[in-house]
């Protein structure tokens, strides 16, 4: 299992004092522990997304427990359903909308490859549009496993040069 | 018995009305421009008050007439419903009265109607596409539309641009995909018609796409 990079150095005997660490860890750590979501729920895997926000499985305990209807704020695109080919320039505008760093999950058949409708409706597959860090496979997906997708992201996120790629932008 | 009233009763506002097969409620044929008067007196002079469906039929490429549109009603004192099917008489642009002056309701089912088999509504106060995009240029419920669909352009261009991204026909791998009755569950799985081709296997030449 990839391990996120967040080992800060600590020591007890310079508590309060000073912490050495390097700037990717820090910043890592911050993206990793609050994924905003934008939640674009499209079809009934915005059911199991809903269920996956509620107590039972409460996303909160990733610090992705702020659903935030507006693109600006958000960090993670769950695209949640079936993605029509009249309705893929707007994910994609939604997209383009948000700030970076943003990431994408593509929950579901449907989201990840078309699913079940092969026909002239359907887009077959969202990553034909933005970028997808993390597919999740189901129709649909349990709450389980869109978390599973969550912390597998959480991974991704903690090994980013974050330090660089902010320099070179 | 029903039927025969009703068919007597109509044809005192359209001669031309016929009795149309049905396996279940009262069904009418009757002439295209008649439609309107016969929906008329069903519903004020039979009680048929409510619309419940409106929706065409496409008879097949070689059929003529080929589009058909239906109307079917309902009571909601007796509870028994009526059909009525009028012919279109342009196999290609077909042209219907709307009923949306009888039931404000039939609005958005004649639209639908509009976008996936393309009869045109006359007196529709607002026919325009209600699933595809407007730019779409094909009717998709018409009998020669493949499933897989045709190539198209994004109705969005800058996206399309940025993208690079088009609607195209869907990979249909042997498809559509169809669940044989069993009392198995796994045989009952999704499968495709015609399994001689897919990922692995190209599809053997010479077939068309339909």
């Amino acid at each position: 299992m990839v391990s996120s990079n967040t080992d800060i150095g600590y020591n007890s005997k310079v508590e309060g004092g000073v912490i050495v660490s390097k700037a990717d860890a820090v910043i890592n750590w911050i993206r990793t522990n609050s994924l905003w979501p934008m939640p674009m729920g499209l079809a009934c895997c915005a059911i199991e997304l809903m269920a996956a926000g509620a107590s039972k499985f409460d996303i909160a305990r990733f610090g992705a427990e702020v659903m935030r209807f507006s693109p600006r704020q958000s960090d993670v695109m769950i695209v949640a359903g079936t993605v029509t080919y009249k309705m893929a320039p707007v994910v994609r505008r939604i997209y383009d909308q948000m700030a970076a760093p943003k990431w994408a999950i593509a929950m579901g058949a449907c989201a990840s490859s078309g699913g079940m409708y092969r026909s002239y409706a359907t887009m077959q597959g969202v990553d034909r549009i933005i970028p997808v860090d993390v597919y999740v496979s189901g129709c649909p997906p349990r709450p389980e496993a869109l978390l599973d997708a969550l912390i597998k992201l959480q991974d991704k996120v903690g090994t980013e040069a974050s330090t660089s790629n902010l320099l070179k932008a | 018995m029903i039927a025969q009233e009703l068919l007597a009763a109509l044809q005192g506002v359209a001669p031309q009305t016929s009795e149309r097969p049905s396996a279940d409620c009262p069904a009418f044929n009757c002439p295209l421009d008649s439609l309107i008067p016969v929906l008329r007196a069903l519903r004020d002079n039979h009680g048929y008050d409510m619309l419940v469906d409106a929706t065409g039929l496409d008879n097949g490429v070689e059929s003529s007439p080929r589009f058909t549109v239906l109307y079917h009603l309902l009571s909601t004192a007796t509870h028994s419903y009526a059909r009525i099917a009028a012919d279109c008489a342009d196999d290609e642009t077909p042209l219907a009265p709307s009923a949306v002056e009888l039931w404000p309701a039939a609005e958005w089912h004649e639209r639908e109607c509009f976008d996936l088999l393309g009869i045109k509504y006359e007196n529709h106060p607002d026919l325009r596409r209600i699933l595809m995009w407007d730019e779409y240029p094909h009717h998709p419920l018409r009998k020669d539309f493949p499933l897989a669909g045709h190539e198209e352009d994004l109705w969005d261009q800058e996206i399309s641009d940025e993208t690079g991204t088009k609607v195209i026909s869907a990979p249909m791998m042997g498809g559509p995909f169809v669940a044989k009755s069993s009392k198995f569950e796994n045989e009952r799985e999704p499968r495709a018609k015609d399994e001689s081709w897919n990922e692995k296997n190209p599809k053997p030449e010479g077939q068309s796409r339909k």
